[in-house]
């Protein structure tokens, strides 16, 4: 054996025109796919419009439950102007306390407003008495407008009240005291909350699925026996399978974000290029992790298994479906482990409070030591032959 | 052809759970040769490929191709060699063109475009160059693979049952293409089960249960089973192959047409059988050419009986 043939070079290790060799022939297969590029680009558009005309439609004619103890002229003004708003579909009872409880429990009223005993007389005294507005919140997208109706509701029902003596107090805060509570959701998730979460979940979904099946699509088509014939390394391979699944990803970024501009005028507060450099860290933890996938499934089948098998708890355990600080301590700890917690904590930072690098380095680093572990794993795991 | 030594393996064993599947095989290749690698399926042909070219690791044995150790200098031997699988491994929703593109990028040719339109002119592709390989039939399917197996120039070629399914006449040409290569100075190690095409082969090895059991040329292989073969024909053939059966001294009777082949190993022993059978009857016997078929189908029975997985007290 000559030392020309012990001695390895570089290239031995990384070529680029093998690296190109196998992202130009996954680009190409990509674009021939057509079912799976109308979905990469059908899915962001169809869950964003779903979810977020959810949040943005304003729901009216809410099933409104009113224990009123007096049935004075303001209180039957203040349901009048609530009726009139059509937000509220005022149901007047005398209902108990007990009864509000039920009907909020079985979701046959969604508001229940209560003026306390004694709430004309108060009024009339100018002693603010309480108004106390009970809001089922499960789905704060659907309770929040009209939460915000309310107050310029109030406004105008009392101002033609205040009139001679009372007159004084126009210009001065609302009359009564009023009180707020959003029910089984303290957090209140706002719509702009929900987009950017949105961006987290359809890219953990699309992106590591399919990564997880490029590599047991050619196992089962019999073209890795082939792939492995020839000349390129595992770390070849691997980046020229994430390459271009990373690029897609940033496709449905785009279309997201795009969206989330145009349809519901979701602000960014903070800096766009570092959103992106953020989003490009997150999709290559993410395509990185579906390739290690596809290094242990054998199947098409189970590489989709072990995606859902991922992704299921990501979405419960992130933030994105329960308000991560309700979560009971272990799955909080759990949920740190997932990607897509770091990544909602990241977008809704820097796209709703204009965070910097800075404030966002414990969520950056986290998702740097995940990629670099699968990345790791996936070379470890991948097997160079077909034993 | 010359001397030169391009495949050598010695002893080289794989196991699959339990079961050996190559046993101890031996092989050379020297550069130049046509080998071809026969036996009947599931006997270890795509194993032992797959180890020369480094897809699978032997349990035991060593080997070299093109001087490189088969077990820790795989990469280098890929760079090397062509091989072509046993089922199509291009990719389907990919033409015959971006399919040779990928692989001249892979090997990094200089000069891609134009390597490629060589490959495709020579194998005459050039007018199919943008069909998808998946809508190919299977004779333009495994000239695809061929170009692509050969593209990089390597100096051996392993190819695995590369003309099944196709029809004769792609056969033909795949192997006038075969010889065209070798005569270049290409070595090709070739696996087939069909009988013509042994012969087109200047060496054949057979392998049956994993273990070789004879090599050489065709008239070696042939003269070292020492068969010897009646050819009887007539009216009454049909009632000669019943009465030989099973008669001491003969291992195969075969119908070929009107023409019953007895095949057996005791030259005596098949001549005085045969005779008896005959006797009486409307036919004529004559001595008769043993085929390589004929061999091939003893060489078959002897490992099928030697194989301890196929012992009666093995198998209870
Ligand atoms: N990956 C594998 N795992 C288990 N058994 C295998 C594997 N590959 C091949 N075999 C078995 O090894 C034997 C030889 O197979 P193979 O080398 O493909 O034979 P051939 O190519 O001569 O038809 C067969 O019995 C086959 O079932
Ligand atoms: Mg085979």
């Amino acid at each position: 054996m000559s030392a020309a043939h012990a001695r390895r070079t570089a290239a031995d290790f990384v070529s680029a025109s093998r690296i190109a060799a196998l992202m130009v022939k996954e680009m190409i297969q990509m674009r021939r796919d057509r079912l799976t590029f109308a979905m990469i680009i059908g899915v962001p558009i169809l869950q964003l419009v779903l979810f977020g005309y959810a949040i943005n439609m304003d729901p009216k004619r809410l099933p409104t439950l009113v224990v009123a103890a007096d049935n004075g002229p303001v209180v039957r003004t203040v349901l009048a102007g609530m009726q009139a708003s059509g937000y509220f579909d005022v149901r007047v009872g005398l209902a108990t306390e007990r009864e509000v409880e039920a009907a909020m429990a079985a979701g046959t009223v969604t508001y229940a407003i209560t003026f306390p005993p004694g709430f004309e007389r108060d009024f009339v005294r100018g002693d603010r008495p309480q108004l106390l507005v009970e809001a089922d919140a499960t789905d704060p997208a659907a309770t929040s407008n009209a939460l915000g109706a309310l107050q310029p509701i109030l406004e105008s029902a009392f101002r033609p009240e205040l009139v001679g003596p009372l007159a004084a107090r126009a210009p001065s805060a609302l009359p009564v005291d009023l009180v707020v509570q959003r029910r089984y959701n303290p957090e209140g998730i706002t719509s702009h909350n929900i987009v950017p979460g949105l961006l987290g979940t359809i890219l953990t979904m699309t992106t590591i699925l399919m990564t997880a099946l490029a590599l047991t699509r050619e196992r089962e088509r019999g073209t890795l026996e082939n792939l492995m014939a020839m000349p390129a390394t595992p770390l070849e391979i691997m980046i020229g399978k994430v390459v271009p699944y990373i690029g897609l990803g940033f496709v449905q970024v785009a279309v997201i974000l795009v969206c989330a501009r145009l349809l519901f005028a979701v602000p960014m507060a903070g800096s766009f290029p570092l959103l992106l450099a953020a989003t490009l860290l997150f999709i290559a933890a993410n395509v990185t992790l579906g390739y290690t996938f596809s290094t242990v499934a054998r199947t098409q089948m189970q590489a989709m298994q072990m995606t859902f098998f991922w992704f299921l708890p990501s979405i419960l355990l992130s933030g994105f479906m329960f308000p991560f600080r309700g979560m009971p301590v272990w799955a909080q700890w759990v949920g740190e482990v997932f990607p897509l917690t770091h990544y909602l904590r990241i977008v809704r930072a820097i796209m709703l409070k204009g965070s910097g690098l800075a404030d966002l380095a414990p969520q950056i680093w986290p998702l740097a030591a995940f990629w670099l572990a699968v990345g790791t794993l996936a070379l470890l795991r991948y097997r160079r032959t077909l034993d | 052809m010359s001397d030169e030594t391009v495949v050598a393996i010695k002893g080289l064993t794989k196991r699959f759970g339990e079961k050996t599947v190559v046993d101890a095989v031996d092989l050379e290749v020297r550069r130049g040769e046509i080998v071809g690698f026969l036996g009947p399926n599931g006997s270890g042909k795509t194993t032992t490929i797959r180890m020369i070219c480094g897809l699978l690791r032997p349990d035991a044995g060593e080997g070299t191709a093109l001087g490189f150790d088969i077990r820790t200098q795989s990469e280098r031997i890929k760079r090397e060699v062509g091989y072509m699988t046993q089922r199509f491994s291009f990719y389907e929703d990919l033409t015959i063109r971006e399919n040779l593109d990928f692989v001249a990028r892979l090997y990094a040719l200089p000069d891609r475009r134009r390597a490629v339109d060589a490959t495709l002119d020579r194998l005459g592709l050039k007018t199919r160059q943008n069909q998808l390989a998946g809508a190919l039939s299977g004779g333009w399917k495994q000239r695809l693979a061929l170009a692509a197996s050969i593209m990089h120039a390597p100096k051996v070629l392993l190819l695995d049952e590369p003309t099944a399914g196709v029809d004769p006449l792609a056969r033909r040409e795949f192997w006038d293409e075969i010889h065209a290569l070798a005569e270049d100075g290409l070595t090709v190690l070739v696996s087939t089960h069909y009988m013509d095409e042994a012969e087109r082969c200047h060496r054949i090895v057979y392998i049956a249960y994993g273990r070789i059991v004879a090599r050489g040329t065709v008239g070696e292989v042939i003269a070292q089973s020492g068969l010897s073969t009646y050819v009887v024909t007539g009216r009454e053939v049909a009632a000669v192959a019943r009465a030989v059966r099973g008669a001491p001294g003969v291992a195969q009777v075969a119908l070929f047409g009107s023409a019953l082949h007895v095949v057996g190993t005791d030259d005596g022993l098949l001549g005085a059988a045969v005779d008896a059978a005959a006797e009486g009857r409307d036919v004529t016997t004559a001595r008769g050419e043993t085929s390589l078929e004929d061999v091939f189908i003893r060489l078959m029975d002897v490992a099928r009986a030697d194989d301890p997985s196929n012992r009666p007290e093995a198998a209870a």
